[in-house]
This record gives structure tokens, sequence and C-alpha cells, in this order.
């Protein structure tokens, strides 16, 4: 069949081709788990090359064990404010018993009813879109962790010679 | 504004392609628009993925995201990777007659 036209011009969606993105995350906390996921994310869903390498306290987000209890906590962040208002979070109420979890729900909460997936999801979300999730092997050692410590989208342990190797011509990203 | 003509309809399209004018599409000019990033022939998947980010187009008044076709349409990202390789977000929206989603997710 052809269908006739004129004038007609078509996206460029081919212009991300060849691209490469690594992303380090370092940060175990639920505030800076999200950085790199949403990054990540946005980057295999524009058909990017992506590479998620989690170091030190970032392997948290892709521990069985830690991957849906990430939290935060609003003690030395000065950034914390009461609600949407100028107003500093004062650091002595942030330290009271329980207000991390207050801190986390309210953050998990917010992070919902943007329509964000949880950590987990988000992860396979990531995979599922062809993303590569490595775990770092200095950090794994250091922690005594093993690869069935992880979930499984993890694909393996890699030390940092493997990472340079795999980012190369890559944009690299610390978060 | 550039102006074109496909399957015999004149539509509105902006700087990169996008159709700006959701009610000048039709089914032919999806079926055009398809060809033009090199998905032939738009398969019974392909327009579950269409008529859901029409109908909700219509109701949300914007674009769904990725994440919001795959849990509200049932179709598994994967699957949809599959089905609009590449940029699946950007390409099933272009091939809908709507504009690019601005959601992040």
């Amino acid at each position: 069949m052809t269908t006739e036209s004129h004038g007609f011009i078509a996206p460029q969606f081919d212009a991300d081709q060849g691209r490469k993105l690594a992303i380090i995350c370092s940060k175990g906390t639920l505030d800076m788990a999200y950085p790199g996921l949403i990054m990540g994310n946005g980057a295999a869903q524009e058909g990017i090359e992506t590479h998620l390498f989690f170091t030190f306290w970032g392997l948290d987000i892709i521990r069985r064990k830690t991957v849906d209890k990430l939290t935060m906590t609003p003690v030395g962040n000065t950034a914390m404010r009461i609600g949407s208002t100028s107003l500093a979070m004062p650091q002595l109420l942030g330290a009271l018993p329980g207000m991390s979890s207050v801190a986390s729900w309210m953050m998990r909460g917010k992070i919902a009813g943007l329509a964000v997936p949880p950590v987990h999801e988000f992860l396979t979300q990531i995979t599922d879109a062809g993303g590569h999730l490595w775990a770092c092997r200095m950090s794994v050692d250091m922690m005594k962790l093993t690869k069935a410590d992880f979930i499984e989208e993890v694909e393996d342990i890699i030390n940092v010679s493997d990472f340079l190797e795999l980012s190369r011509d890559a944009q690299i990203i610390f978060v | 504004m550039p102006t074109a003509t496909i399957a015999g309809r004149d539509v509105h399209l902006n700087d990169e392609g996008f159709m700006t004018d959701p009610n000048e599409w039709n089914e032919e000019i999806a079926a055009f628009l398809a060809r033009q990033i090199g998905i032939d022939p738009l398969t019974e998947a392909h327009w579950k993925v269409i008529r859901f980010l029409r109908g909700d187009f219509a109701e949300q008044g914007e674009t769904a995201t990725l994440r919001r076709v795959s849990t509200l349409a049932g179709v598994p990202t994967k699957e949809l990777y599959g089905l609009f390789p590449g940029k699946p977000a950007r390409k099933m929206a272009y091939v809908s007659g709507l504009p690019k989603p601005k959601g992040c997710v």
C-alpha cells in the first residue's frame, strides 16, 4: 500500500544510537537511590546503552535484604524543610526516635504519588528495558557478600577495570 | 509550524515531526507514520497499545508514560520494547499522533 504525503518530516529517533551511559550509585539511602534509578530508567527508555554500577553503600539498593527497606533521615540534612514551606526542619526534631521512619514513609508516599515505582520494581523495569546492573567487587568483598545476596537482576560482580572497560566511550555519572 | 499532507489529509506537525493536533489523526495516518520509523505492518499488538494511548490521552489530556502503558494496558515493558524498538515511549506517542510524554518514568 502506498500513501501519498507532502511536506512530511520524520523525527530523528536514531540520534542516540551508539550512546552509552554509566551511572555509579554509591549511596544507599532512599533519597539518593532514586536519582540514579530515574536517570538510568530514562536513558534505557531512550535506547541508550545503560549500566548501573553499585558500590559501597549503594549496594543496599540491590541487596535482597535491603532493597525494599531503604530509608532516609532528616538528621544532618539542611535541605529538609517542613512540608512545602521554607522553614528548616529543626535538627533535634529530626533526631527524635521514629523520625527517620516517618521521613522515609512520607517520601515513599510522594514517590508513589508520582506513579514512580518502588526500588525493586524500578530495577526490574530498568533491566526489562535492556539496562545492566553491576555490583562492585571490592565493596562486596569488604561487606562479605556473595552474588546470592543480590536481587536476580544483578548481572555480575565486577571490579573497577571491568567497569572501566564496559563504560568505555560512555558518559559517566556519579551519584 | 509545518503542515504536511498524509493520506490525503492535512496534518500539522511540530519541528520534530510529531503531530500537534490529535484530532487530525486516523488509522491510515498511523500506518504511514509507523512505516516512516521502520514499523511495518502494525499488528494487533501495536493497535492495542495505540488504542490505549489514544483513549488515555482523551481522558487525561496527556500522553501516557511507558510505565503507565505497561501497568494500565497490561503490556509488559519488554513487549513494548519489542513492538516499538529503541525509544518505545516516543515512538508509540508518535504513531498515535500524540505529543511526547511529559513524565520521566
